[in-house]
Parts: C-alpha cells; structure tokens; sequence
C-alpha cells in the first residue's frame, strides 16, 4: 500500500518537475530569442531603430513584455506602463508583478524579464508574462496533492476492508486449530466456497484433518485390539509356564511346555510384525522400492506357490491372465499382499470339495486390478467394510488359524499406492479386488474406507 | 566353524557364544563395533553375526570398512528393523543374509551354516551329488539310482538349493528367499506341501530316504538316515 502510493507520487512529482523545467527553458529560449533581435536593431540604427522595433513589437498581441525608457525612468515606449524604481535600478533577470488592463479592470500579473542598461542611460527591458504558467503550476501541484490524498484515501480504505475480510477468514482457521488442539478432531475450517487461496488452503486442512482424524482412529482400535489379541496369548503363554513350573513333572513335559511357550511365542511375534509392517506402511514413510513388475508373472508366481496347499484341499486354483499388464510397485509388497489374498481364499474361501479359485490381473487403462475369486461362501454385505479393519475376524469363536490382519496389510498396501482394497460379491462366492492405479503417487486421494 | 559375534547387549551375545559352542563351532566376540571391526581384520573367520545397532561404529559401516579393505568373510546381520528397505540397505552395504529380531536360533544356525558354505567357490560346480541322487545343473536333469526323474521348473530349483546346501538344515523362509525370491513370511504351510511333493518325486520309490524333516526348524537332504 505505501509502496504503492509512494511509486505513484514520486511518478506524479516526475511529471510536475520535468514539465516545469521544461517550460521554464522554453521562457527563457524565447527571451533569448527577442534580445537577440532587438540587439541586432540596435547594433544597425541606434536607439530610434530599438524604439522603432519595440513600438511594432508592442503591437502584437502575446505575452511578450517589452518597455524602453530614458535615463530618468521614463517610457519612450513598449507595451509594459511603467515599472518600479527599484527593478529600474537592477540590471539582469528579475521576476516582478506588473499590472495589465483585462476585462475585469486592471490586474496584477507576473513577469520575467532581462533588463539592459544601454548607452545614454536608456534602459530596455525584454520579458514574458509568466502568470500563465504560474497558474499552470499551480493546477499541477494541487492535482498532484488531490490525486495523492484521493489514491492514500482509496487505497488504505480498500486495504482496510480487503484484510479486514481476509483476516475473519484467518481467525476462523484459527479459532478450529485451536478447538482441534483443545482435543475435538471433528472440527473443520469452514469453507466460502470461492475456491481462493485461502478456501484451498483451508480445502487441504480438512484434508489433513481428515487424514488425522483416521490415523487416531486406526490407533484407537489397534491399541484396543492389541489389548486383546496380543495379551489373550501372552496370558496364554504366562499361565502355560506358570503351570509348568508348579506341577512335579518329568523332563518331557517341561519340555512340552517349553516347546508350545516357544510356539506361542512365535505366533505373538508373527502378529507383532504383521502390525508393524501396517503401521509403517499407514504412516506412508516406507522407502519402498517403485519397479516395473510384471502382474501375470506375480500372479503366477502365487498361483504355483500355492497350488500344492489348495490342492490338498481339493481346492482348484488358477491364473487367469492376459500378457503385458505392468504396473510400478514393490514387488515384496504387492506379493505379499496378493498371497494374503489367496491365503484367505484358501482357508476361508473355497472350501469343502471342488472349491474354485481363480487369480487374475487386469488392466482397465487406469489401474491394474489383481483379483482373488472363490467359490465359498463369501462375506455377508454388511460385513465388506469390515473385514479390510485390523484384528476382525468374522467366525466369533476364531477357531481357525489367522490373526486378522491379512485383509488390513492388504489395505495398507493398496492405500500405499492410492490405490483400493474392493470386497464384491462373486455369485457365490467372494472376490477380493487389490486395485493399484497406474499413476502411483503417495497420496491419499483415494482411501480404500 | 570360527564365527565372529559383534553383539552388544551380553546376553543376547553369551546365548549365541554357548549355542554356537553346543552346535560345534568356535565364537568369537566384539561388544561395539570398531572391537569387531578389529577383531574380524586381524583374525580369520568363516562366518560374521553384526548386530546392526552397535556402540561406537554401527553393524552396516562395519561390514561397509570390512568390504573396502578387501575382507569378504560372509556376514550376517541382525536387526530389529524388519521391513523390505531395511533389508535392502543391509545387503547394500555389503551383507550377506540379513535376519531381524526376534529370531530362532536355528535360523540363525541354518544361515549362517548356509553363509559359510557359500564362501567356498561353487559357481564352477555343475553337479550336486548326494547318495544316489544326483542333478546336473546345467542339462537341468535328476537321477536318482540311474532312474531319470523328471521334475517341475520350481521342484528342480528346490531340490538344488536343498542339494547345494547339503547335510546342512534350511528353513522354510530359506526357501521362500532362495527359490521364490520372496522375502516375507508366509502365513501357512505353503513350503511344506512343496517339499512333500518333491519327497514324492525323490524318495518315494526307493528304500532310502533322503529328504529329512527338521522338526521346527526346516529341511535337509542328506545321506545318512538320521
């Protein structure tokens, strides 16, 4: 704003001042310009040629001011009346007011002039009404000054009102940060809609806001969960122990005790990795290689790594794949994540006798899609968004090996790559679809819950 | 076997020293890591165990001196860190298995079993011999008793990998590793349906078996039946 208003003073007094000089040297080339002449008359015929030339000169009308006079101050002639003693006396330029007849009477206007002493106490005098451009200067200056006040006054009032506005918008960015931290995530910076800076900046707040929010609750329910699906065990474990110390027993049962406190360990651990691998790969900070990887040769690696297991269950499993779908990933990760999938399939999925599994990977232009699809009894509709969460497990009793997180690495890893974890229905059957877009950024556009 | 431990926290290092005595090797130990530095210079082992979080010089810059100053004894390294970078930079720097804690000991005994073996030159052999059982690495053909057995691409790889490292055990995640090329745990018994498969194929029609069962811990093949 001061920048502002000072740039365009200093570009108004520019103007004034080259304007000013400019005309002040036009007055004084015209003056110049008149003495010559009248010096060339002089110089040819003396003081009668002057007065001659003077007394035509006078007779133009303009703003030229000439006078002529004897030694003791009187006018011979020139179209100036009369002038003081004093300027009479001077010699050079002066700068004097003079009066002149107009409509309005007689008035008092200024003038610049040379004044020469000639031979014989004569005295010429050669000027240039300068009232004209006083009043010039005069407009200039004021509308120098008016224009200032008016430019100080718009732009401080418009300043006022614009931050006036901006700076509500900011308190109410601040007054939902500070409710957030006072403990309630749900607050959300309100939006106008206007899609400014300040309405995208509050856009990617709730972003991140929402982003918080989900991490906190992912945390809740883990740390809810880990209190029951890792101290169920470790329970487990400490009470095998306990019992094996307080029994007299022989060296083979303490070693049996020994050998199931290992195994239960083992699995404690195995859940313990499994959370921590999905705890990394939720908070996204996973230096995780990005290569090409080939989709039918990772489906096929899975589908051969697995079928000896389905077989023995009287499970068919099957690649069903297309040549050429490539994607950018982690090829451990997306492994992984695939042989969860198919690991589910099998224990849960397919079973009973001829148990279909089909494995395939697609691509639909936008993401590849690796799709794990059974013949078993599925998952009921108002169970799909469920089983992606950690630790859920839909047979109540879980009698059956698994810790519940296979489905949740699968999410996690799917969200690594904005891609999505989809829960359909088969007809019979389930099918799982890892959906992985091409253009794998990290980000969190697209959430998969 | 020499086996260099550079271990900081004594008793994780005291249970590998008495462990690794029981299985019939001889332990060395450095409790940070310019002593190992030092120790794994100046001395001659076959197999070294970093820990990767070390006092005074950490396991990855270890191994990293180690390799720059042409030592190439076969290093294992221990780390709480588990994830896939992780074990990335660990074989960057110039290791050559990498385990992460919490572990067996009989993995770690396997691996490292398996390291040593692997410091002799082996890319010149071309044939696996072990009884009757032979494979021909590069006409790809087994024959067991002079009785050609065919097997299946991955079947083949397994069996040469168990073959490679015969009368040593390996663990299912050896396998998943080596054969696969998959470095993370498999939730079932995956590898086991595998091997039966290959057990099927190999020992199911002679007397002698060869493919053992080490319980709770992996597999070996080898001559002798115990």
């Amino acid at each position: 704003m001061a920048l502002f208003g000072s740039a365009s003073a200093g570009a108004i007094g520019y103007i004034y001042y080259q304007t000013n000089v400019l005309l002040a040297r036009q007055l004084e080339q015209t003056i110049e310009a008149e003495t010559r002449g009248l010096a060339e008359q002089y110089n040819a015929g003396g003081i009668s040629s002057l007065t001659k030339a003077v007394s035509n000169r006078s007779l133009t009308p303009g703003n030229s001011l000439y006078l002529v006079t004897d030694r003791d101050g009187r006018r011979i002639t020139g179209n100036l009346t009369s002038i003081s003693k004093d300027l009479w006396n001077s010699v050079g330029r002066v700068e004097f007011a003079y009066k002149r007849p107009s409509q309005r009477g007689v008035e008092s206007r200024l003038a610049l002039a040379n004044i020469f002493r000639l031979p014989g106490g004569f005295r010429l005098i050669v000027g240039r009404d300068i009232e004209d451009r006083r009043i010039f200067e005069r407009i200039v200056r004021s509308a120098f000054f008016i224009g200032l006040g008016f430019m100080a006054l718009v732009g401080l009032g418009g300043g006022w009102l614009v931050s006036r506005g901006l700076l509500a918008r900011i308190d109410a960015v601040t007054a939902t940060s500070r409710t957030i931290m006072e403990g309630d995530l749900s607050e959300r910076v309100p939006l106008n809609g206007s899609g400014d800076e300040l309405d995208r900046l509050s856009r990617n707040l709730n972003a991140m806001l929402d982003r918080i929010e989900q991490l906190m609750a992912g945390m809740r329910e883990v740390s809810d969960n880990i209190a029951h699906d890792l101290k169920t065990p470790l329970t487990r474990l400490r009470n095998r122990a306990e019992a094996a110390l307080r029994e007299k027993s022989n060296a083979k049962s303490y070693r049996d005790a020994l050998e199931q406190t290992i195994q239960e360990a083992d699995g404690l651990i195995k859940t313990f990795n499994a959370l921590l691998s999905i705890a990394r790969l939720e908070a996204g900070t996973t230096g995780n290689a990005m290569n090409e990887i080939d989709a039918n040769a990772l489906v096929q690696d899975f589908v051969e790594l697995y079928e000896p297991t389905a077989e023995e269950k009287n499970i068919t499993l099957t690649a069903n794949v297309a040549n050429g779908v490539h994607f950018k990933g982690d090829r451990q990760l997306v492994g992984q994540a695939l042989a969860n999938l198919i690991d589910n399939a099998i224990k849960y999925g397919a079973t009973g006798k001829g148990g279909e599994i089909e494995v395939t990977a697609t691509d639909t232009g936008k993401a590849v899609e690796l799709t794990v699809a059974d013949s078993g009894p599925g998952i009921p509709e108002q169970d799909r968004e469920r089983v992606l969460k950690r630790f859920v497990r839909l047979e109540e009793s879980r009698s059956r090996p698994g810790s519940g997180l296979g489905l949740s690495l699968v999410a996690a890893v799917a969200r690594l790559y904005g891609g999505s974890v989809r829960v359909e229905d088969n007809e019979p059957g389930l099918r799982m679809v890892l959906s992985l877009p091409h253009k794998t950024t990290h980000n969190n556009e697209h959430r998969t819950r | 076997m020499r086996v260099l431990i550079i271990e900081d926290d004594s008793e994780t290092a005291a249970f590998l020293t008495k462990a690794l005595k029981e299985a019939g090797h001889v332990p060395d130990h450095a409790a940070d890591g310019e002593a190992g530095l030092a120790l794994a210079e100046s001395q001659v082992h076959d197999v070294l165990i970093v820990d990767r979080m070390l006092p005074k010089l950490d396991g990855l810059s270890v191994i990293s001196q180690l390799r720059e100053k042409g030592v190439q004894t076969p290093a294992l390294i221990l780390s709480a860190l588990g994830e896939v970078d992780d074990r990335v930079k660990g074989l960057r720097a110039g290791g050559d298995d990498y385990l992460t804690k919490p572990y067996s000991f009989s993995e770690l005994l396997a691996r490292i079993e398996a390291l040593a073996r692997r410091s002799a030159p082996e890319e010149a052999v071309t044939k696996y011999k072990v009884d009757d059982l032979e494979l021909d690495r590069l006409t790809h053909k087994v024959v067991r008793s002079g009785q050609p057995i065919l097997l299946q691409p991955r079947e083949f790889r397994l069996l040469e990998y168990l073959m490679k490292h015969a009368g040593q055990v390996v663990t299912r995640t050896m396998l998943l590793e080596h054969v696969w090329d998959y470095h993370f745990d498999p939730q079932t018994n995956v590898i086991d349906v595998h091997i039966s498969r290959l057990r099927a194929k190999i020992d199911k029609e002679f007397d002698k078996p060869l493919l053992h069962t080490v319980r709770g811990v992996g597999y070996s093949i080898r001559a002798d039946g115990a």
